[in-house]
């Protein structure tokens, strides 16, 4: 992976109009608790659509999925209030404040994956990889071998965390969200492991000629 | 070209790849240039590389672009 320092290049130093008036009102002054109940309900909007739409996945609906939605809109709100002063304008305010209710809205559904009653604890259930990865029953010889394959490079090549994440969200579906939680980390340091994880794996199924060796490295 | 499209493009990695961090930290910025019919892809590479990759942050991009344009009716 890259730099983290070579990601950002020039922040304008101006905001534009709306996102100015949005400062300005959020600040101080008889304006503000307008202001943020006019926030609020757009991001209690997002937070409802969002939960709606994720929600299935993820077995939550009804008044349990009403009330994440508001937990989320109240939090991301108390969240960029709270940051107020960090707003640079690299953006219009609205798409700043919008990202804070998507994001508490996957951190909500994370932690609710955990009380679903048929969440895999110990079991490995390598007969979905087929079909998650769209291998056809009419070519079943020829796929067996790589998933036995792959499944020896995950018990040779990966490191004892390595295989444990890789199993949870490849063979188990365990959101990496949810994961994350679990482990008491992150979701980057997750999908870092599981980056290191791909490349090895990828480069021993390349090794035994199951994938193009080639190491462009790029999707 | 194999014959496994969906396992290769899943192992595949990116070295232009920033992370979930970085990705998020700049998403709204990213998502403003999509908006806008701007080229994010080519301005933030690696960004763009994270959100093809990452299924939790390619949803969160999505979710987010959605809403911009929502708003923007």
């Amino acid at each position: 992976m890259i730099p983290v320092n070579s990601v950002v290049d020039e922040i304008p130093a101006r905001l534009d109009p709306e996102s100015a008036e949005w400062i300005r009102v959020l600040a101080v002054g008889p304006q503000r608790e307008a202001a943020l109940d006019r926030l609020h309900g757009m991001l209690l909007r997002i937070a409802q659509r969002e939960a709606r739409r994720r929600g299935p996945r993820m077995l939550i609906a009804g008044p349990e999925l009403e009330d994440l939605a508001y937990q989320a809109a109240a939090d991301a709100l108390m969240a960029i209030t709270g940051k107020l002063g960090q707003f640079r304008g690299e953006s219009r305010f609205t798409t700043w404040a919008y990202r804070f209710v998507i994001l508490e809205v996957s951190a909500k559904l994370g932690r609710h994956f955990w009380r679903r009653p048929d969440v895999p604890l110990g079991a490995e259930d390598w007969d979905r990889l087929p079909g998650r990865f769209g291998f056809e029953p009419a070519r079943e010889s020829e796929w067996r071998d790589l998933l036995a394959a792959l499944r020896r490079a995950v018990d040779t090549e990966l490191t004892a965390r390595q295989r444990e994440v890789f199993v949870a969200i490849v063979v188990n579906d365990v959101p990496l969200d949810a994961l994350a939680l679990r482990h008491g980390s992150s979701r980057n340091a997750v999908y870092k492991m599981m980056f290191d994880a791909r490349r090895k794996l990828r480069a021993a199924l390349a090794a035994n000629g199951y994938l193009d060796d080639d190491d462009s490295g790029r999707s | 070209m194999n014959g496994w499209p969906a396992l290769d493009r899943f192992l595949r990695t990116d070295p232009r790849d920033v992370g979930c961090a970085q990705a998020m930290e700049m998403l709204h910025v990213y998502v403003d240039l999509v908006a806008a019919g701007g080229d994010a892809e080519e301005r933030y590479p690696g960004i763009a590389a994270h959100l093809r990759a990452c299924g939790p942050c390619g949803e969160d991009f999505a979710a987010l672009l959605a809403a911009v344009r929502d708003a923007e009716g």
